[in-house]
């Protein structure tokens, strides 16, 4: 590991880490939760939207097959499929909100 | 984010000409405002598209004709006719009673998704309030449907058990069907304001890094996505209403059921 990683790595660490000492007895959340659940926002909304994606594809590629075997259903696949597709992005959209409730209400706040 | 929104003339002037009046009506009943505006934005969005969906009504009525239809009419016609094709389509011909209800919500969807691509409005539907509303609405009115057309106590038992299913599956069968049912409202209306709020947070942002040409690309995906969105809730809507009103199947002796119309596929 280089000397520049190691900076800032103990950059990022010392960035982290800091706020824990001045965190605030009163309050009922540790004074860096805010960052933390901010963090944990844009991940979760990465996982969700990776996995939603994989779902996505695996569904408009079956109901592509579907279609050049048989073009006559083109019709009822499509339907079908906007259907389901509009089921798979509702998951993500759902952690699309949770993420949006932790970046702007910041229910966590101390 | 509260900064980068600018106050939009329109709400200054609705409520400068409503606002005292609203105030007064919502003190007297015992609410208190908070915030400069007595009248939400969104609030005023809405009045706009009911007052242009009237507009529209009374001026396609006024010159209704049968041998020489106008552009404009034949326009509504087709739009009134798919929405009628997606109804026959799911529920078949007894649907067309739902029209009414689908039709507009599906409209007023769509013009509320399309506002907020016009400089000076907002999209109603990017709040919380209106898209909950639409679907509370939707949700109280597939059951009073379901109610009338199975009656109250064959309502309640299509919640217990599948047809052709042994009685005691209810235990299980149940609390699956209401967590399935009450979760309706919430996935309606997440499901259109997560998309509307998105997107107008994708354009606002990439306004703020580079005004010019560079988030027209995400408009264009506002234009794909207010449509889809608005035939989404109305399909979701059709089917809830299809899943209520639908009598038993009847199951002949070899199991199979009858042919009596479409099934619908599970929807969450």
């Amino acid at each position: 590991m280089s000397k520049r990683s190691v900076l800032t790595f103990a950059f990022v660490m010392a960035g982290a880490f800091v706020p824990v000492f001045a965190q605030e007895p009163a309050s009922a959340y540790p004074a860096d939760m805010v960052r933390w659940s901010i963090i944990t926002a844009g991940f979760a909304l990465g996982i969700a939207s990776g996995l939603a994606a994989l779902g996505q594809g695996r569904a408009v590629a079956a109901a592509a097959e579907g279609i050049a075997r048989n073009p006559g259903a083109a019709g009822d696949i499509r339907g079908v499929l906007l259907l389901g597709l509009v089921l798979i992005e509702s998951l993500a959209i759902y952690v699309f909100v949770i993420s949006l409730i932790l970046f702007f209400l910041k229910p966590f706040a101390a | 984010m509260e900064k980068l929104e600018h106050p939009l003339w329109i709400v200054q002037l609705v409520n400068a000409l409503l606002g005292p009046l609203v105030h007064r009506v919502g003190e007297a009943l015992g609410y208190h405002f908070t915030g400069h505006d007595v009248i939400p934005p969104f609030m005023v969005m809405v009045l706009l598209i009911v007052v242009f969906i009237t507009a529209l009504c009374l001026f396609v009525r006024a010159r209704l004709s049968v041998e020489d239809p106008g552009k404009l009419q034949v326009l509504v016609e087709d739009g009134v006719r798919a929405v009628m094709g997606l109804l026959d389509e799911w529920i078949g011909p007894k649907g067309h009673q739902f029209l009414p209800l689908i039709a507009t919500l599906g409209l007023f969807i769509l013009l509320g998704n399309y506002m907020g691509l016009i400089p000076g409005l907002m999209s109603p539907t990017a709040s919380i309030n209106v898209t909950l509303g639409c679907a509370i609405t939707t949700w109280v009115y597939y059951h009073i449907q379901g109610i009338r057309a199975q009656g109250l106590v064959g309502y309640i038992k299509h919640f217990w058990a599948p047809p052709g299913a042994p009685w005691f599956i209810g235990f299980l069968y149940f609390p699956i069907e209401i967590i399935s049912h009450t979760s309706r409202v919430m996935s309606l209306s997440l499901r259109l304001f997560g998309n509307m709020f998105g997107h107008e947070l994708v354009v606002l942002v990439l306004f703020s890094i580079i005004p010019f040409l560079v988030p027209v690309p995400m408009m264009f995906l506002g234009v794909v996505i207010g449509a889809l969105q608005a035939f989404i809730f109305m399909l979701l809507s059709i089917i809830y209403l299809q899943g209520a009103v639908a009598v038993e199947h009847h199951v002949d002796e070899h199991g199979h059921e009858a042919p009596d119309g479409h099934h619908a596929p599970a929807a969450a």
